[in-house]
């Protein structure tokens, strides 16, 4: 007897894009005809990988195709892959909230599934009628939810609240009770999606935590994905690596998130160019180079900021600055070239600019620059450009304590001195 | 690992059995199913001071405009029953077919927030529905035995009691059976196509003119479009409930045995479009 508590078989995916309306009217016809002949469904030949950035031919994409894996029971793992990858497609598989095109799953036991916390909460409940509600919407029995009720409130820590409608909650208790109703299920899988990226740090610790205990103490099964790199290394062993809808690689967790880290890029193009102006000076390009590929800059390493200069007449008095912005439009870094402190561009023509910045050690997120240019001498302000450039930053080393999401902006060196008594 | 048979107890594959209705997961979240039940009447009422009142006041003014459209302005004849309480004993079992079919029927639409979050077989909703009306069944069927006295004491009417009443549950559970069965196939149909939605609104209104329940069945003896009102199968199940209830109405053993038939037909009908189409509606819905 094998130990796998999950398998899954060349499982497909396929979906149609588009409105629903005649066109797919007369595809259902189509495919009922076929299938009345004893025929294959005609439009599981067609579709294309899932791409969103390229405008394909085809109306259908597989937004898995032909992924094939086995879990061990007992094992912790990883999905990751871009947005658009087909995780959650895969999430939504596993947890039956929608069946496959093609393939199988065949798993042992119960799946319990997070996609969401709160799922089935009713506003005008209070505490305790949502935690039987959604306990019993996630397949408990009320006596299992009885039996831990207590745990339940206490883990969530809203005891006084219990007999309130949890509108009356403020959003961090909500989230808390409902990702306590979860934790307490008896499932010999569980299935975790983003749930995380809501709830204060302590909170989302106390959550990992907990995950981690079942993982390992319960010898439960779980699947976690997550954009965030920090929490799959502490607490998935095993990583699955999934582009396009198709598997790219599954193994030890650290191996896959340092090919994923190299390969990630951004959909948006990273390089900004322009065409020069005849009147005013302008940038005609610019760029972020980044050790890790494709505009991923892995904390603690060096970065650089590269900047094309049209000049259309001379001057001798040219101010160029830019900010590092995060996505939420937060600055973090300023620097800036002042003619009057090192000459530049002082003749026409195009004139390149490089600023490069050692062991830059910004917090892991994801960033983007704004370049300002103006001409000192004539107070001349030649506009800003906004958000290019976009780059990610991600940390590289586990650490002990995992990277918690906007910990800090970034990182610096520092010497500790240890005495005792 | 050529030889080794496994036992998996989950298996997700695109197309299932068509009569692998999983019945017995429903079983399995029954307790759901009562949670459900619970919600739907609690939450109703949250925040409105008359709260179940409301079952009240639906059905006695829906029966006094009955009273003065049919019975006042167009003398449509009620037999030997008051009118108030032949209306009322009509609207009561009528308003619980069409809450359960109108309910049951956006089951997909309605959820589709919880159901793509999370499975559980899918049938426990409209169950839940189903359930949760015969409270409120109950509720204004103790609005009707109050008409049943203020008839006898005001208006003088004698009031029925018989052992009759035994069949009520038996009447309500077919009535169920056929507002579940309609209410979820086009539940199923219209996760794709939202026709339905649109027409399921007035095709209930219309369907109660073809279901006796402002004038007897008796009224159309020898008319030629009875014939309608005749092959519907709710006709039989509402004249037998009246003649149950309050005394007056027409029990045929084949009305009744046509009404069965035509519900089990739907029963199984409607399930079995149902959980085809619960594995794959939320890519469509």
């Amino acid at each position: 007897m094998s130990n796998i508590a999950i398998k899954v078989e060349s499982l497909s995916k396929q979906y149609r894009l588009g409105d629903i309306g005649t066109g797919s009217l007369a595809h259902d016809i189509n495919r009922w005809w076929h299938t009345i002949r004893g025929n294959e469904d005609p439009y599981l030949k067609i579709g294309e990988a899932n791409d969103r950035t390229r405008s394909g031919s085809s109306q259908y994409v597989w937004s898995l195709r032909d992924v094939g894996f086995e879990i061990q029971q007992g094992d912790a793992v990883g999905i990751i892959g871009r947005n658009g990858a087909g995780k959650s497609t895969l999430l939504k598989i596993l947890s039956r909230v929608t069946a496959p095109t093609t393939g199988s799953i065949k798993v042992k036991g119960r799946i319990a599934s997070l996609l969401e916390v709160g799922t089935g909460f009713h506003p005008d409940l209070t505490g305790r009628e949502n935690i039987f509600l959604n306990g019993a919407i996630l397949g408990m029995r009320k006596h299992e939810i009885k039996k831990h009720f207590d745990a339940i409130v206490d883990f969530a820590g809203v005891e006084r609240y219990v007999d309130t409608p949890v509108k009356r909650y403020s959003s961090g208790m909500y989230v808390r009770l409902a990702f306590a109703v979860a934790a307490y299920l008896e499932s010999e899988v569980l299935i975790v999606d983003e749930v995380l990226a809501v709830g204060d740090g302590e909170f989302q610790k106390k959550c990992l935590g907990k995950m981690g205990e079942v993982s390992k103490g319960e010898g439960r099964t779980v699947l976690f994905v997550s954009h965030n790199m920090s929490s799959i290394l502490s607490l998935t062993q095993k990583c699955i690596y999934l582009a396009n809808g198709q598997l790219v690689s599954d193994g030890a967790t650290s191996d896959i998130v340092d090919l994923y880290l190299s390969n990630n890029n951004f959909v948006k193009d990273v390089i900004y160019t322009a065409e020069p102006k005849e009147t005013i000076p302008n940038i005609v390009k610019a760029s972020v180079v980044t050790k890790g590929k494709n505009s991923t800059h892995i904390c603690g390493e060096d970065i650089s900021f590269k900047f094309s200069l049209h000049m259309p007449y001379e001057t001798t008095g040219m101010c160029l600055s830019f900010q590092i912005f995060d996505l939420k439009e937060r600055a973090y870094v300023y620097n800036w070239l002042f003619d009057s402190e090192h000459n530049f561009a002082r003749g026409k023509g195009i004139h390149e600019l490089e600023c490069s910045i050692p062991n830059f050690k910004l917090y892991k997120g994801r960033y983007s620059i704004t370049v300002h240019l103006a001409e000192q001498k004539g107070k001349t302000y030649f506009g800003n450009i906004e958000n290019i450039c976009p780059f990610e930053v991600e940390m590289k080393e586990n650490h002990e304590w995992g990277w918690p999401e906007e910990a800090c902006a970034m990182l610096t060196d520092c010497k500790w001195l240890i005495k005792s008594e | 690992m050529s030889a080794i048979t496994e036992e998996w107890d989950i298996e997700i594959k695109p197309k299932s059995k068509l009569f692998d209705l999983h019945l017995r997961d429903v079983w399995h979240y029954r307790d759901l199913m009562w949670l459900f039940v619970r919600r739907d009447f609690v939450a109703q009422y949250k925040q409105t001071i008359l709260g179940p009142v409301w079952h009240f006041i639906q059905p006695m003014l829906t029966s006094i405009m009955f009273l003065v459209v049919f019975s006042k302005i167009a003398h449509i004849s009620t037999d030997q029953a008051d009118p108030i309480v032949f209306y009322m004993a009509g609207n009561v079992i009528w308003t619980y077919f069409s809450t359960c079919l109108t309910n049951t029927s956006n089951t997909f639409t309605a959820n589709a927030s919880i159901f793509g979050k999370v499975y559980f077989p899918r049938l426990v909703l409209p169950l839940s529905i189903v359930i949760s009306n015969i409270v409120k069944f109950g509720i204004s069927l103790l609005l009707l035995l109050a008409t049943m006295v203020y008839s006898t004491l005001v208006n003088g009417y004698s009031f029925y009691f018989s052992w009759h009443w035994v069949f009520i549950p038996f009447l309500v559970a077919m009535m169920a059976g056929i507002g579940l069965g309609a209410g979820i196939i086009i539940s199923a149909l219209t996760t794709k196509y939202r026709d339905f939605t649109v027409l399921i609104g007035f095709a209930v209104q219309l369907l109660m003119y073809i279901t006796p329940i402002v004038y007897p069945l008796s009224y159309l003896g020898g008319k030629k479009y009875g014939i309608i009102v005749e092959a519907n199968p709710l006709t039989y199940i509402v004249e037998a409930f009246k003649y149950c209830m309050i005394g007056q109405g027409t029990v045929t053993l084949n009305g009744m045995l046509y009404s069965f038939i035509i519900m089990l037909v739907m029963l199984l009908v409607g399930t079995v479009i149902f959980t085809k189409v619960e594995k794959t509606f939320m890519d469509t819905v």
